[in-house]
């Protein structure tokens, strides 16, 4: 347990780094899509929603999962989508 | 043969995670800023069909009736929504996200508990992280929607000895958080607890002022991943930490790039109640202001300026947003270059509700980013300018800032507007902008006033223009 948790401790702080890097030059044009898009990619919280829905059987856990289901879904397909809305209008 | 599902399932969200990355790098560039979202996207698709396929996931109905309610609320908000409310979306989307990683902590945390196995003290304490901070990012997110909406008002909410209260509330957190590590069944602490984040997001996000909401809604999507990662270490999974831990940092950075572009910094926007009308020492550089004549300009004589004009540079500001007048302002820019005027646009870091909102809404009426100047790139032009046009700006054009510095704006870069060989000013009223202090580039005597709606004045400089 201990060990996994320091591996991905690990994970997280070099993703931490590499996020910092990515996003270290970027006109002032684009901060608002890329806001939008970060804020899409956050909705990867999905994914846990999922696993904890995932039981066949009722209780608290799985509805809890449910919900969280629904929202980081909006979240999600919302993102994305908006930003593509604003991309889009970037023309040359 | 029952290894294969897991280790399939793990090297596609390694995929995903390098998807992720690529994608945010181009979302740094104008020209694959679009493909950089489909990438994610795309890596976002296979993380969540992989997932489908782990053997934990047994739920599949109501989990895809789940997906598929989400997916329409998305979409539906995705087509429906304005250009000019893009500030209010990613703060209320942001929230959703927020929300839906206190769900998974919660609910994790719940399973731990009924499983009869104790629960471990590292979950416990990433499961508090993630109350915390999705708590906060779920309400705060809701709060600064409503102010960016009009539904609460964008003054500063303040009461006697607020930060004391919200100290109070943080540290009453710790308290129940202390309990918890050691009696972790105990279920009304862990409900207080989510009661105190949700709470604390509300009187975090209140006392701050409409004007600085961009920083707080970048500083919450920061959060927003934050919580995914805590998320992710409640339920042991790298791909949440991973994004998460990308959308924090990149949250981070945009946050900055935010303070500095107005000269402050984070704690000064968080906790100082910017614009709340109780401005120290404005008295300086306002006060002779009441003496000065204002030059007022109708229409006509506003289209013969620009339309004789050589140069001509645009200043869009929330004015602009507010009224959408984007449109017509193109429309002005277009009949102006058929009279031979050089038309550019300036836009300052911090223009409007949100960093580049003004490009986004320039963007929707067509108008090239080629034609879009940067702060530091138009400033030394505007000497040889002859018109710089103004339209719903205010503070981002007050030379106070240069001048003045008891101004609370003292400091705060501003485009140089008033170097122009002649302002015009677009604006309803003389009201004071956000930050709630007065222009001194108003009563200027090279600034002339056009009131008025910026829809309306900008239509009739449209058709007084094409009459030159």
């Amino acid at each position: 347990m201990t060990t996994t948790f320091i591996a991905s401790l690990f994970v997280f702080v070099l993703a931490a780094f590499v996020g910092f890097e990515v996003i270290n030059k970027v006109p002032p044009t684009l901060h608002t899509p890329l806001m939008s898009g970060a804020n899409a990619i956050s909705g990867i919280a999905v994914i846990g929603a999922l696993l904890i829905s995932g039981s066949k059987e009722w209780n608290v856990t799985v509805i809890l999962g449910l919900v969280a289901v629904v929202l980081a879904t909006v979240n999600v397909v919302g993102g994305f989508l908006v930003t593509d809305r604003m991309l889009q209008m970037f023309k040359k | 043969m029952t290894d294969f599902l897991p280790t399939g399932i793990e090297l596609t969200y390694l995929v995903a995670t390098g998807l992720f990355i690529f994608g945010l790098k181009k979302l740094g560039s104008p020209a694959t800023a679009r493909q950089g979202n489909v990438w994610a996207s795309v890596g976002m698709l296979l993380a969540v069909v992989s997932t489908l396929l782990n053997q934990q996931v047994l739920n599949y109905q109501m989990i895809l009736v789940g997906i598929a309610i989400g997916a329409v609320i998305g979409v539906t908000a995705a087509y429906k929504v304005a250009m000019t409310a893009m500030p209010q979306m990613v703060g209320l989307l942001n929230g959703l996200g927020g929300a839906a990683s206190a769900l998974v902590a919660i609910g994790e945390f719940w399973r731990l508990l009924n499983a009869g196995q104790g629960v471990p003290l590292g979950s416990t304490i990433t499961v508090i992280l993630g109350v915390l901070i999705g708590g906060v990012t779920l309400t705060g997110s809701f709060v600064a929607f409503g102010k960016l909406q009009g539904l609460i008002t964008g003054k500063p909410v303040k009461f006697p000895l607020q930060q004391v209260f919200n100290a109070l509330l943080l540290i009453s957190f710790l308290v129940c958080s202390g309990y918890l590590l050691v009696t972790p069944d105990n279920t009304s602490i862990f409900l207080a607890m989510v009661g105190i984040s949700s709470v604390l997001g509300i009187f975090f996000v209140l006392p701050i002022g409409g004007g600085d909401m961009p920083v707080v809604i970048s500083l919450l999507n920061s959060f927003s991943g934050l919580a995914a990662s805590a998320a992710g270490f409640v339920v042991m999974n790298d791909m949440l930490i991973v994004a998460g831990a990308l959308v924090g940092a990149s949250g981070l950075i945009l946050t900055n790039i935010m303070c500095k572009a107005m000269n402050r910094s984070l704690p000064n926007v968080l906790f100082s109640a910017f614009g709340s009308g109780e401005v120290k020492g404005g008295a300086g550089g306002a006060g002779g202001v009441g003496d000065k004549v204002v030059h007022s300009i109708d229409a006509e004589e506003g289209a013969m300026m620009l339309g004789y004009a050589r140069s001509v540079v645009v200043v869009p500001g929330y004015g602009m947003a507010v009224a959408q007048a984007q449109h017509t302002v193109r429309e002005l820019a277009d009949q102006l270059e058929k009279l031979g005027v050089e038309v550019k646009y300036a836009i300052h870091p911090v223009a409007g509700r949100m960093p580049g909102h003004m490009n986004v809404l320039l963007a929707e009426a067509n108008v090239s980013y080629d034609y879009l100047y940067d702060m530091d790139d138009i400033n030394p032009q505007f000497d040889s300018t002859d018109v710089a046009l103004v339209i719903g700006a205010n503070d981002v054009v007050n030379p106070a800032a240069r001048s003045n510095s008891s101004s609370p704006i003292y400091g705060m870069p501003i485009l140089d507007v008033d170097k122009a060989k002649h302002a015009i000013v677009i604006k309803r009223s003389m009201n004071a902008g956000f930050a709630g202090i007065e222009n001194e580039l108003f009563y200027g005597d090279k600034t002339m006033m056009l009131f008025g709606s910026a829809k309306d004045v900008v239509g009739k400089l449209v058709a007084e223009v094409k009459q030159l």
